[in-house]
């Protein structure tokens, strides 16, 4: 449709980190930049430039979803895009990734040991211990991405899940940076409605 | 002339995440603010491939008034 651009090859970007991942979890602390930019064109710019532009999960929905037929294209339930779910799933989110860091700081102060295993929806341990040879870096920095990449693995698998029952990008409509960058944006937006109406 | 359909958007279940600009063929919508996307009426010619893509299922095709059918 439009021209494309540099920046729609970002699905591209999503593939290698879990790639990267799977040699060396280290990479894992590259999943930042997709916590941290969004998070900056939100509190700074006001919009959602990450998810309207850059964001390479959403455009990998699209490439396997739309363009591959990989999604049913089947309406997105109701309750999944109502508020009180998005906003659950975001407080579910950001009490995971607090105690992600929370075993992270455990590690850090020595009253936890490093466990080379990831975690899959939260409860599924996947050994993963061939991607860290121990010593390479302090414990906490490897456990933050062994912590790191379990998230972000799992919500593109979620991701994926809903893809193909619903419409491609349906994790778009409950993705929790997509809901934090949303609510702030419309914090900022209060009192601007009307202006170009 | 305009075209007979034009598409709305529910500003309250819209997710803001621009699967829609990327689909309309006229360039007819944009996030305000970041907030919910918009579509222009007098741009847009109610071709629906916004609503078919839209994962929050906040995008309606509707009938323009006059336009009979």
């Amino acid at each position: 449709m439009n021209k494309k651009r540099w920046y729609d090859y970002l699905w591209i970007w999503s593939m290698i980190y879990f790639a990267l991942g799977f040699f060396n979890i280290l990479f894992a602390w590259l999943g930042m930049i997709d916590f941290l930019v969004p998070l900056v064109f939100a509190l700074a710019g006001g919009n959602k430039r990450f998810c309207n532009k850059y964001c390479g999960r959403g455009q990998l929905f699209t490439v396997l979803g739309k363009n591959r037929k990989c999604s049913s294209g089947k309406p997105t339930p109701k309750w999944m895009t109502s508020k009180w779910f998005r906003y659950g799933f975001l407080i579910f989110f950001l009490s995971m990734f607090g105690n992600m860091v929370f075993q992270t700081w455990l590690v850090a102060s020595g009253a936890g040991t490093l466990k080379e295993v990831i975690k899959l929806f939260w409860t599924i341990r996947v050994p993963w211990g061939w991607t860290y040879s121990a010593g390479t870096v302090p414990d906490w920095v490897a456990q933050f991405s062994f912590g790191f990449y379990s998230i972000m693995l799992t919500s593109t698998l979620i991701g994926l899940i809903v893809m193909v029952l619903y419409k491609p990008r349906t994790w778009c409509s409950f993705c929790p940076m997509g809901t934090m960058t949303q609510g702030i944006c419309k914090l900022k937006a209060k009192g601007k409605e009307g202006e170009r109406e | 002339m305009k075209s007979k359909r034009y598409v709305k958007v529910d500003k309250e279940r819209c997710v803001a995440c621009g699967a829609c600009i990327k689909e309309c063929p006229r360039n007819a919508i944009e996030i305000w603010n970041g907030c919910y996307a918009k579509s222009d009426a007098n741009i847009c010619v109610g071709c629906g491939k916004c609503a078919a893509i839209c994962p929050a299922g906040s995008i309606v095709v509707l009938q323009r008034e006059g336009s009979d059918e």
